[in-house]
């Protein structure tokens, strides 16, 4: 039954797809834009960022799109009022949370956070930061991992369990005392599980992990290369 | 695949078995992860990295997603507990009868916050969220005796008593 074609309409446009596809792959598509910060093309999507949200007609809740199947008939508005408003809200509350502090940052001009704040035009921050006192790890040999400006999104545990399979972070404690982790709180440098391949620099979305040696807004990110790694693992090759 | 090593416990200490049991019984499997995590607990009174990398190697899992773990459940901790716990109840009908009064007082004359040992490890304090003895509140208990229906007075005195802290 996967195969069958369902027909729905995001924003007004008639649109149509598998059954086993996201609200979020059809929109893509079909050039409909939603925000997204955790999903990347390539990864398991974990709907944890709560940026993709979507209103369907019929339902009083709102609905992540990179996690939610398309279903016959289905009428999903991407762009409300009410939306943008909780966007911007989580954007601010990002910024909040850890010291994101662009003018200094090696992702300055590339960063996905950053785009986000400008595309739902996000110029000031509501709510008080909380300035937290992290540390910066750099005992790695390449890479550097600074938790002020990480965004918990996993895209780098996500990476290293799924596509490399070394699985050597993971995300310590909870709530607000959440962090990135390298096996047994080991610093990067002496994670016996690292292999070293830079995936997880590469799909951080922020200045969180960069390479070593690059200065403001030098660090440029190669992400396609992820869908295409997939790919080949997945296909019979000759 | 061929079968991955399996490590031998990190030290001959008999208490190993304790834990290499539960495992077994689970088929080494990785969802076993919870239950070994609790029997080593058990067994050692706390989890340190050598147990959780033994853990984690047994069990064919990312030690990342073992210290994860340990660290997401308050019931797991990483530093041996102390000689002494104090344990206070900060339930709904505790917090009504001032348990927040106790829980400074013991930030200022200790400097212990919940969750945290002395640092000459003679004494824990821990929160907990009702002990299902709320007719005695304020709460709390020593080294699991409980302790209820007493003034700030009355329940600093009984600490320092407890604790043979003269001052």
């Amino acid at each position: 039954m996967s195969d069958t074609i369902l027909t729905l309409t995001i924003d007004g446009q008639p649109v149509s797809g598998l059954a086993t596809e996201t609200i979020l792959q059809i929109a893509r598509e079909n050039k409909i834009d939603i925000p997204t910060l955790c999903y990347l093309e390539g990864l398991s999507a974990v709907g944890s960022c709560r940026l993709c949200m979507v209103e369907i007609e019929g339902s009083p809740k709102l609905h992540p799109a990179c996690v939610t199947l398309i279903q016959e008939g289905m009428v999903v508005t991407t762009q409300t009022e009410r939306l943008q408003g909780y966007r911007r809200n989580i954007v601010q509350l990002l910024f909040a949370e850890r010291n994101h502090v662009c003018s200094v940052c090696v992702s300055n001009g590339h960063c996905e956070l950053q785009e986000l704040a400008h595309k739902l035009g996000v110029d000031h921050i509501a709510f008080p930061g909380c300035y937290p006192e992290l540390e910066v790890d750099a005992s790695h040999r390449r890479f550097v991992l600074d938790h002020n400006r990480c965004v918990l999104c996993t895209r780098c545990v996500r990476v290293c369990a799924e596509i490399e399979g070394a699985h050597t972070w993971d995300v310590k404690n909870r709530g607000m005392r959440s962090r990135i982790v390298a096996d047994l709180d080991t610093p990067w440098g002496d994670s016996a599980t690292c292999t070293g391949c830079g995936k997880c620099v590469h799909v951080c979305p922020t200045g969180a992990l960069s390479e070593k040696g690059k200065s403001v807004a030098e660090m440029l990110k190669k992400r396609p290369s992820l869908p295409y790694l997939v790919a080949n693992r997945t296909e019979e090759r000759q | 695949m061929p079968a991955l090593p399996s490590p031998p416990p990190p030290t001959d200490d008999t208490r190993w078995q304790l834990v290499d049991r539960v495992m077994q019984r689970l088929d080494y499997q990785p969802s076993a992860l919870i239950e070994t995590l609790h029997a080593a607990q058990d067994a050692f009174g706390f989890l340190d990295k050598t147990t959780l990398g033994y853990i984690a190697a047994r069990l064919h899992l990312p030690p990342a997603k073992v210290f994860g773990v340990v660290t997401f459940y308050n019931h797991f901790t990483l530093q041996p507990k102390g000689e002494h716990t104090l344990a206070v109840c900060t339930g709904t009908a505790c917090h009504l009868k001032g348990k927040d009064r106790v829980l400074s007082w013991m930030k200022e004359r200790y400097h212990l916050v919940p969750g945290e040992t002395t640092a000459d490890n003679k004494l824990s304090l821990v929160e907990v969220r009702c002990v299902g003895a709320c007719a005695l509140a304020p709460v709390m208990l020593t080294d699991n005796t409980p302790i209820g229906k007493k003034t700030f007075e009355e329940a600093t005195t009984i600490i320092k008593e407890w604790l043979g802290d003269e001052s």
